[in-house]
């Protein structure tokens, strides 16, 4: 197992050891000091899952299920949504956590819906947060009437890195992914494409105009997560929606 | 790219850990998989530690290699690139047996 390790002055190095007992060949000084090493083997998630947890009870007693929705920046979140709620008007009951580093752009977009919408900016820290955790979403639940709804579709931060990392509560985690975006991106990414249950491969008109191999990229999508529900679609011409909505439906009706 | 979040909630776990007691280095166990850079996260842990009760406090990172486990023929594969699929028989009945890990692993404390 390699070891990191840096040292007050800035250098680092590397180095292997192989004793699990906490007595490491290095240069720490146990004798002199009377230090004592402590097992401690806790999550660093902890805290942000404990808070998941609460999210998700809150969600039980409400009678609604939760989908995490994710993506990079541009690969059509929001126009996905747009189509979807006018395709399930009258259907089911449906909230929207609108999660953004800053604006309410998103959030005026999904309005006029008949959805609940409730927005997080996450720029009230430090810089603004790059992903929505268990603890924004939360500050977000207040504002929405979860009691009345069937279905919470939360709308993360685009990025398709640290949104992955993060458990909010949901029961089932979902991706847009643009064909605009390259082949490769399971393979660059495989964290978030592996993270989720489905995903929404967005974009399909520009497919005539566009060099995409999408069979290199279904096969690239297989490889780090052979088991997600893949649905092709287009929010602009709505092509796939229908089908993406009944995944969303199966997702609200298996509570 | 959220290395400061994950410091804090490090920072968290050792100051409830330690209690009355000084933490001079904390081990955290982190896997191939997870999206963490070692200096990223150092360098934040020096910058988030800093004039706090946990200032020099060292920030010592195990990593962990992603291993996979075919079911179809049975070998074993530390993994390069996160493809879950076997290179021996290209199976794709894998189980991942490691490089999840994101773990405070230990402390070492000495008395104030």
């Amino acid at each position: 197992m390699g070891r990191f390790h840096r040292h007050p002055d800035g250098t680092t190095h590397e180095y292997d050891d192989d004793h699990d007992d906490g007595h490491h060949g290095d240069h720490r000084g146990y004798a002199v000091t009377g230090t004592s090493r402590v097992a401690v083997l806790e999550d660093i998630f902890s805290e942000n899952d404990r808070v998941a947890d609460e999210n998700r009870k809150c969600f039980a007693d409400a009678g609604v299920r939760t989908v995490n929705l994710m993506s990079s920046p541009g690969a059509g979140k929001t126009s996905l949504l747009t189509r979807t709620l006018g395709e399930l008007a009258g259907t089911m009951r449906i909230g929207i956590l609108e999660g953004d580093i800053a604006t309410s752009i998103d959030a005026d977009r999904l309005e006029g819906f008949g959805a609940a919408v409730a927005l997080v900016n996450t720029s009230a820290g430090f810089g603004g947060e790059c992903h929505l955790d268990a603890v924004m979403v939360r500050s977000g639940l207040a504002r929405l009437p979860l009691a009345e709804l069937d279905l919470l579709v939360i709308e993360n931060v685009g990025n398709l890195v640290c949104p992955a990392e993060f458990n909010v509560g949901e029961h089932a985690k979902a991706m847009v992914y643009a064909v605009t975006e390259g082949e490769e991106k399971p393979l660059k990414y495989p964290v978030m494409f592996r993270a989720v249950d489905a995903v929404v491969v967005n974009k399909i008109d520009l497919l005539p105009h566009l060099d995409f191999d999408l069979d290199l990229f279904l096969a690239n999508l297989h490889a780090v997560n052979p088991t997600a529900r893949v649905i092709q679609a287009s929010a602009r011409t709505g092509a796939g929606v229908g089908e993406w909505c009944e995944w969303l439906t199966g997702q609200a009706a298996a509570l | 790219m959220h290395e400061l979040s994950l410091c804090e909630a490090i920072a968290a776990t050792v100051t409830r850990h330690a209690g009355e007691r000084t933490a001079s280095c904390v081990v955290v166990r982190i896997g191939h998989l997870r999206q963490v850079v070692p200096d990223a996260l150092s360098f934040c842990w020096t910058m988030l530690t800093e004039g706090t009760d946990l200032e020099g406090c060292e920030l010592e990172i195990e990593q962990v290699p992603a291993v996979i486990r075919c079911a179809g023929c049975g070998a074993e594969t530390t993994l390069d690139v996160a493809l879950m699929v076997c290179p021996e028989c290209s199976g794709d009945d894998v189980t991942l047996l490691s490089g999840e890990e994101f773990l405070v692993a230990s402390l070492d404390l000495s008395e104030a």
